[in-house]
């Protein structure tokens, strides 16, 4: 009770001056944070503007003009070893290395979610079944369950995004449980019991309410992961299949010619350390701005 | 104390169960059965279907697993299709060349890391420590099969210090071997490093704001002193995230013994992938999990011996 009354003193004044007002006005004071921000939003716009905005057609191959270096006339970042402009395949890039590494999360973030809050809320049995589970899960290395399943399912964009929603269930699930299992016990859900509230209504009304913000928390450090976990499968050829440009599959074609043309090899998986390191630097800011403690 | 410890062993009894089963099913939930590989396209059905008898494929799931699980225990993972040989003899010598890497780059990443953070975390705030929290989030976020590509560019290609794949002859030994260790090991320390540098700094500035580290500092007990004051409260929190870091080892090296032709189980594992050999994939996935279950249960154990806290809550909470 003592905790709960602490808890509660030390987030009064944050409510008073309005939550989102307060978050902003930490944000806006974090340069680099905001640095982050804005490069995220140039890439993303990019990928989503591709058809409009990348100056040739991605998969136009010229042979007579291969791995031409960077800053060749009308190719600003070079060629690569089909001749294809570089410049336009990162663009064009930025859809599927995206896409790959976004879809994961946000799927594993609502089933992982469910279950979590699920076992936290039910107790019992049916909290040992979903997270005895979960823990099998667990025991294996990230980056070797998602290339053993997407490698056992014979590789490919949807075997791929398959393998790494699973990877991703497990984590979010144990967050989505110890939350839930620390709101259960409030004094708030205690009482919303006590007027006869049914599971369904407090879950929704209550729960969710409170347990949203620390598992999003979670789920938006695990972006940076999915991205390059999602980019190495392609780099290893269980995601995307070529002709189609993505990061990692552009590095690993790209890798073959280090020797003639070492800078166009290091450009797309440049952009891959650049998206992770931005996304890595937002959460950062986003557990700060909203003082969450790990 | 021996409570603990036997709850801690029989709680992996299920765990390694469960891996397992995972393990077993990877097979079956790929495209055709494991058999399809070993039968040519225009193999008449009747034949077809004695090959798969002879394998056991034709009896139920759960039939298979029991009888699996059997050779699993005994040692027996099968034979790999494309060399002929068991299973175990590719597995284990790649995962011993695996652990060589895996060693050094655990070495590396926590010196770099407990170096790196104690030195933030007695900075705080100043430029060195924004430097070294920059270092440390770029550790954590850099693609390693990217930079694993850079460090060859690097020293291969344009100094021709360092060689680029491969691990020289098999017998040379460490004296004929260590050169061809140096950029792998680099390259999978990274990620490990930067995590452990951020932890570290967050639990040694918290154990600084401590009220018996101010007594030690009114005290007048020399700086010195005081770090190790400070090691040894911030040890127990620190074990645990090198030994969560062991995943990321294990888990990098598939990615970068790729790109440096390390013939570890990464490597294995990938050609074992791409040459369709089921059995091969199986072993390697299930040995790999294994050793990360039992790398997590030492450390849990290490942890407990470490801290007598623990023991006593555990005990507390039944």
């Amino acid at each position: 009770m003592i905790h709960d009354q602490k808890t509660l003193a030390a987030a009064s004044p944050i409510r008073s001056r309005g939550f989102l007002a307060d978050m902003g006005r930490r944000f806006a004071h974090d340069p680099i944070t905001l640095g982050a921000g804005g490069v995220l939003l140039v890439v993303a716009l990019a990928a989503l503007l591709a058809p409009w905005i990348a100056p040739a057609d991605p998969n136009a191959t010229s042979i007579v003009n291969r791995l031409r270096p960077p800053g060749t006339p009308g190719h600003p970042l070079g060629t690569d070893e089909l001749g294809r402009d570089l410049l336009s395949r990162v663009i064009w890039g930025g859809r599927l290395t995206l896409f790959m590494g976004f879809t994961p999360v946000v799927v594993a973030t609502l089933i992982g979610g469910f279950l979590g809050i699920l076992a936290g809320y039910a107790g019992g049995w049916v909290n040992s079944a979903i997270m005895r589970g979960m823990d099998v899960f667990y025991a294996f290395p990230s980056v070797l369950l998602a290339v053993a399943i997407s490698g056992a399912l014979g590789g490919g964009l949807v075997n791929g995004l398959l393998a790494l929603t699973l990877v991703f269930i497990p984590p979010i699930a144990r967050v989505a449980e110890s939350v839930t299992l620390q709101v259960r016990t409030q004094p708030y859900v205690e009482a919303a019991v006590a007027t006869g509230a049914s599971a369904t209504r407090i879950v929704v009304g209550h729960v969710l309410k409170n347990v949203a913000g620390p598992i999003l928390v979670y789920a938006s450090s695990l972006i940076s992961i999915s991205i390059v976990i999602a980019s190495g499968l392609s780099f290893l050829g269980l995601g995307v299949s070529p002709p189609d440009a993505e990061w990692g599959l552009m590095l690993s074609s790209l890798r073959q010619s280090v020797y003639v043309a070492p800078v166009n090899a290091v450009i797309p998986g440049a952009m891959i350390f650049l998206t992770s390191l931005c996304f890595n630097t937002m959460t950062d800011g986003l557990r700060h701005a909203l003082n969450v403690k790990e | 104390m021996l409570r603990f410890v036997l709850h801690r062993l029989a709680y992996a009894v299920p765990i390694i169960v469960g891996v397992s089963l995972v393990c077993f099913l990877l097979v079956h939930v790929a495209p055709g059965d494991p058999a399809s590989a070993l039968i040519p396209d225009d193999t008449p059905p009747e034949i077809a279907a004695q090959i798969r008898a002879a394998y056991g494929f034709d009896r139920p799931l759960p039939i298979q697993y029991l009888t699996w699980l059997g050779n699993v225990a005994t040692g027996d993972l099968g034979l790999a299709l494309s060399t002929r040989r068991p299973v175990i003899e590719e597995v284990l010598p790649a995962v011993a060349n695996t652990l060589r890497l895996a060693a050094g780059a655990i070495v590396l990443a926590c010196v770099a890391g407990v170096v790196l953070g104690t030195l933030a975390a007695y900075r705080a705030g100043r430029t060195s420590d924004r430097a070294i929290s920059a270092i440390g989030i770029s550790g954590m976020s850099v693609p390693q099969y990217w930079l694993g590509i850079v460090l060859v560019i690097v020293f291969s290609v344009e100094l021709g210090l360092l060689p680029a794949t491969g691990m020289g002859h098999p017998d040379a030994g460490l004296a004929g071997q260590w050169q061809h260790m140096i950029l792998p090991t680099i390259t999978l320390a990274t990620v490990p490093a930067g995590v452990i540098a951020r932890s570290v700094r967050s639990a040694v500035s918290e154990v600084l704001q401590q009220e018996y580290v101010q007594a030690l500092e009114a005290k007048g007990l020399p700086a010195a002193w005081i770090v190790l004051h400070v090691a040894k409260n911030a040890a127990p929190a620190l074990l645990a995230i090198m030994g969560l870091q062991f995943a990321n080892l294990l888990g990098g090296s598939i990615l970068v013994e790729t790109i440096f032709a390390w013939p570890g189980s990464g490597y294995l594992l990938n050609s074992a992938i791409f040459l369709r050999d089921l059995p091969l994939m199986q072993g390697t996935v299930l040995v790999l999990a294994l050793f990360f279950v039992l790398a997590n249960l030492a450390v849990d154990l290490l942890q407990m011996a470490l801290d007598p806290r623990m023991n006593s809550a555990r005990r507390g909470s039944g």
